[in-house]
């Protein structure tokens, strides 16, 4: 094992090298086509009828006002739905658009179509909906009790008479956060001269969107081409559909291209959350600190529809008891069905909410055994060779949970005051707190969570590679939603090849087969993986074709001198290889929970220090540092930028990023007020990279782009507590919290 | 929809005589969040930019153009601080002293410390001539003014001598960027005449008359007469719980930011 320094380069442009992103210039210039900037000469604009109340019934529906106005083409409800009202990508159960009820708030109703936008959104305020209100369950327990539950997941492993002699319990709870991406939901359709249609969106996956747009629509799969669209950001709120089969169904109803552009407030009406969570928790300990036994239930608040919350739940119970070792686990969870807005995917995906509680669980412990935290966490690390607490599955690849941790111990820490410029004491340009006001705290925290699908799921991803006289392409329906996936696979197919002209070609779904998700930090892992094979294969026949030793940009090379150019090699006949790529089998747990149903995992550990001022309960990050277990550092620029991004997620969360939720409405659906940590609340952030190389990632990487933003949220709390001797079981920490008024 | 966009202060009146229904437009970033939220119809728009005599600062007279980004460099110190809390740089450098009354918000951040300083808003009209209303006259509730229609924010004038001891602080929830949970200005001149405004706190911004005059009586104030003017200071707020806070937590906040801010005016 290595701890690499962060700007490690090798050749340029090839892997391990901080190579910049094609993508970067014309980003920062504003002259890259977001979802949202894709437009038409005869295109209509699309607008959305939403539901303002969280449940009720529908008891009239009147669309002939909207109807009546000059520039308005279409206003669609549920009966012109063509195929089947319902979407999802687990569970197909939430309505294209709503059919007698609506059951959350900000679901769609109607969609229109019209000349320009204004017109569109007028027809959409014009179409009459009348509703009969119903009392919406909103409490979690409640719905709980009621039996509304998507998924329960039981994780029962060990003996369950086996008890230590120190233990500490504890009830925790983590609000809905967003994620909140820059970009809202956008696209474009257009109708094709043979009934079938061309849909440009956001998506983290368009296979997945293809399958369920073609059932929506009633077409055949070759009727329908989902293209990949420029994307700012996604964060887990893109891997479910939202306007996709509005557009469509506009566009063939109306044979134009029709356009819509969610602003800010329908973007978080319309977009899966991270599900809200409470946590019972107890854990065992003997006297030397070794976890015995650890007994968890969860509750998950699903929102209306499934979405992807069974998958979410159970990443939560197999995550329960984090990077630790612990013979008897006793774990359950809930996936509650209930009128608050939809839950799914958000980064982190499940391990995020257990994470909060068990490390906190983790500090409790610590202190019931006057154990130094971080030795209790050393004690217990789980590591190659290791058993998973929940499931019993033996740890086979790389986890260096040791190696984060003490990376991050052994970080230096400044001053243990902070200096007098206002803008860095808590409250900042609000000129609040005086230095002699604070107190400050340090916390820590690790975090665990599985690489890739699980749970026997068929993951695969296909890619291919081409190269011609020009030099390489590479095919791809892998998603870049801003994260490099770009950069990556061309230093992928650059090194392997030796060719640096390479142009990723992001397909349509019927021009190549899935990429899987770009989700469950999987990316470079299945789609480099495939790209990495396919060029693999591509630099043999290249070899066998000109019989020589060597293949770079100019030509095949036998015994140091080129035989043949590039234009001489396949000038005229392209190499081209096309490779599915799947990883090892996973297989479902059995009814205990217990089995092998992941490929990998990856750990992190953050250390925090925050500066508090407890009169007041305000909180100033001073740094947060990080280490991570990434395999192989393929790009280390990028790598810096994943987890500076998803340490202030984590932040976010643990002190400021909340829907506030009133009967299921969200209040606070625009930037306004759904905060986001600024520049200023933003500290230095120093990043360990921990190379272990993998089995079976390209060049011996490994995803971990989440796992920056599950390990933070525990850490700043645990620093808070630190500074203030509060409890704070809930995050986000707010000023009231920590002054301990409501 | 037409734009009218007058060169000067006579051009403004007579278009906002002519057309009371206009929307003032000057730095637009309240007007462009409620159009962007579609709770604002905008019909015919009349823009104060071009207007140079709106930007104009002379001494205690302040032009309803007035700019955030000139209030952070002016050399009012509260004016200074207070300023430097609102949105960005791009906000500041738009954003109007004149846009800030006119929208009248219970959070509005200049708003405490003009009622610290007890300023008065100039207002002017075609047909009305000109208005001097004190600034309680002038806010009247939550996003409600005593503006007529056809009437313009001219400016805002301070009094002739401003304590040297002022001081602004602002609670919110980041660093930076953000709406007021309470805001506070509190003021002290040479004879120990302390003056407290908060905001965020009330319908409009109010003025905490029972600390002041408590704290106006002690010449060298004890650790018990701090306390019990941050205790005063609680009880006389009248917050409410939403969004973004609640009740409690905005009493308790309300003490404290007043009683560190005259602890800065005392160490001043
Ligand atoms: C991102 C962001 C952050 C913000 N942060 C803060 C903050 O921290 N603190 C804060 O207090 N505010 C904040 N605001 C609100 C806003 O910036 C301020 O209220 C600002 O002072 C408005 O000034 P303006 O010149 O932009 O007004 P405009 O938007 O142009 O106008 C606002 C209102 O005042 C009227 N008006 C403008 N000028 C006159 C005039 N001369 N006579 C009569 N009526 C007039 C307009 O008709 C309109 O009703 C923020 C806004 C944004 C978008």
């Amino acid at each position: 094992m290595s701890v690499a320094p962060p700007d490690a380069t090798t050749a340029p442009g090839r892997v391990g090298s901080s190579t910049l992103r094609p993508d970067g210039v014309p980003k920062t210039k504003g002259a890259f086509a977001y979802a949202s900037d894709l437009q038409d000469e005869r295109m209509l604009w699309g607008a959305t009828v939403r539901a303002p109340l969280a449940r009720a019934r529908i008891t009239r529906l009147d669309i002939a006002p909207a109807l009546a106005i000059v520039g308005v083409h279409a206003v669609l409800t549920a009966e012109d739905v063509p195929g089947l009202n319902a979407m999802g990508q687990i569970v197909q159960d939430r309505p294209v658009l709503a059919e007698n009820e609506v059951t959350y708030w900000g679901q769609p109703i109607a969609v229109v179509a019209a000349e320009d936008r204004e017109t569109a959104r007028r027809a959409a305020d014009a179409v009459i909906v009348e509703y009969g209100e119903l009392e919406p369950i909103t409490d979690l327990v409640e719905g709980h009790e009621r039996g509304l539950v998507f998924r329960e997941h039981k994780a029962r492993r060990g003996d369950p008479e086996a008890h230590g002699e120190v233990a500490v319990e504890g009830y925790y709870e983590v609000g809905t956060q967003d994620q909140a991406p820059l970009g809202t939901e956008a696209g474009i359709a257009f109708p094709d001269t043979e009934g079938g249609v061309d849909v440009y969106a956001v998506s983290q996956w368009i296979h997945v969107d293809h399958e369920q747009i073609v059932d929506c629509l009633g077409l055949r799969p070759e009727q329908v081409r989902v293209h990949p669209a420029g994307m700012g950001g996604a964060f887990g709120s893109r891997e479910d559909l939202s306007l996709q089969v509005h557009l469509c169904m506009l566009a063939l109803h109306t044979g134009r291209p029709v356009r819509m552009v969610y602003d800010r407030q329908e973007s978080f009406a319309s977009h899966v959350h991270r599900h809200a969570a409470r946590m019972w928790y107890r854990h065992e300990a003997d006297r030397d600190g070794r976890l015995v036994r650890v007994e968890a239930r969860v509750l998950l608040d699903a929102g209306a529809y499934t979405e992807t919350s069974p998958a979410v739940l159970n990443n939560a119970v197999y995550f329960a008891v984090g990077p630790y070792q612990c013979p008897n686990v006793f774990a359950e969870g809930y996936a509650v069905q209930t009128n608050n807005p939809p839950s799914g995917a958000m980064r982190g995906f499940g391990a995020v909410q257990s994470c909060f509680a068990y490390e906190a669980q983790m500090d409790r412990l610590a202190v019931e055994l006057d154990m130094d935290p971080v030795e209790l966490r050393l004690l217990n690390a789980l590591e190659t060779g290791d058993r998973l607490a929940t499931t019993g599955q033996l740890i086979e690849e790389p986890l260096p949970t040791r190696a984060v941790i003490e990376a991050v111990r052994s970080l230096p820490v400044d001053a243990d005051r902070p200096g007098n410029d206002p803008l860095g004491l808590p409250g900042g340009t609000g000129l609040t707190t005086p230095p002699n006001s604070v107190v400050r705290g340090v916390g820590f925290a690790v975090g665990i969570k599985n690489l890739a699908f699980s749970e026997g799921f068929d993951d695969y991803a296909d890619a291919r590679v081409v190269l011609t006289a020009a030099g390489v392409e590479v095919h791809t329906a892998a998603i870049e939603v801003g994260q490099g996936m770009v950069t990556i696979l061309q230093q992928i197919a650059r090194t392997v090849l030796g060719v640096d002209q390479v142009a990723v070609i992001f397909d349509d779904t019927s021009l190549i087969g899935s990429a899987g998700s770009t989700s469950a930090s999987r990316q470079t892992q299945m789609a480099g993986g495939a790209v990495y094979r396919a060029a693999a294969r591509v630099r043999e026949e290249a070899l066998r074709r000109a019989d020589g030793d060597d293949l770079t940009g100019a030509g095949v090379w036998r015994d140091g001198t080129v035989v043949a150019t590039l234009e001489e090699l396949c000038g005229s006949d392209p190499i081209e290889h096309e490779v599915r790529y799947r990883h090892i089998e996973t297989a479902e747990p059995d009814e205990d929970g217990q089995g092998s149903p992941h490929v990998d995992f990856s750990v992190a550990a953050h250390r925090a220090i925050v500066d508090v001022d407890p009169e007041l309960g305000l909180v100033k990050l001073v740094r947060i540092d990080s280490a991570q277990d990434v395999g192989r550092a393929l790009n280390p620029q990028s790598i810096i930028g994943q987890i500076e991004g998803g340490t202030m997620q984590g932040v976010g969360l643990a002190v400021m990023e909340e829907l506030v939720l009133d009967r299921g409405r969200v209040l606070n659906a625009n930037f306004t007020d759904y905060l986001l940590p600024t520049f200023l609340d933003a500290p230095p952030v120093q990043s360990v990279i921990v190379e272990e190389p993998g089995s079976w990632g390209p060049f011996g990487a490994k995803g971990f782009s989440e796992l920056p933003t599950i390990s933070s949220t525990p850490a700043v709390v645990a620093a808070i507590r630190a500074a203030t001797g509060k409890a704070l079981t809930r995050v986000p920490v707010r000023p009231e919290h920590i002054v301990g008024i409501e | 929809m037409d734009i009218d966009r007058p060169r000067s202060l006579d051009e403004t009146l007579a278009a906002a005589g002519e057309y009371p229904d206009a929307t003032l437009l000057a730095g637009g970033t309240d007007v462009m969040v409620e159009v962007n939220f579609r709770t604002r119809q905008v019909r015919r728009v009349i823009s104060l930019r071009g207007v140079a005599d709106l930007s104009e600062w002379n001494g205690t007279r302040i032009g309803a153009g007035v700019t955030y980004r000139r209030m952070e460099l002016g050399p009012i110190p509260a004016l200074a601080q207070l300023a430097r809390t609102v949105g960005s740089p791009q906000i500041r450098s738009v954003g109007t002293l004149g846009g800030n009354l006119g929208t009248a918000s219970p959070a509005g951040d200049t708003h405490p410390f003009l009622a610290a300083c007890d300023a008065s808003i100039e207002v002017r009209s075609r047909d009305g001539g000109t208005r001097i209303l004190s600034w309680s006259e002038f806010l009247t509730g939550p996003k409600l003014n005593a503006l007529k229609p056809g009437e313009v924010i001219t400016a805002v004038v301070l009094p002739e001598h401003l304590p040297a001891r002022q001081e602004f602080g602002k609670v919110g929830v980041r660093s930076a960027m953000v709406i007021s949970t309470v805001s506070a200005c509190v003021m002290r001149d040479e004879e120990g005449r302390t003056t407290v405004a908060l905001g965020a706190v009330g319908p409009t911004v109010l003025r905490a008359a029972r600390a002041e005059e408590m704290m106006s009586a002690e010449s060298h104030p004890s650790a018990e007469a701090l306390a019990e003017f941050s205790r005063l200071v609680s009880d006389e707020v009248r917050p409410i719980t939403d969004h973004r806070s609640t009740e409690a937590y905005r009493r308790h906040a309300s003490g404290v930011l007043a009683r560190r801010l005259l602890e800065r005016c005392l160490a001043a």
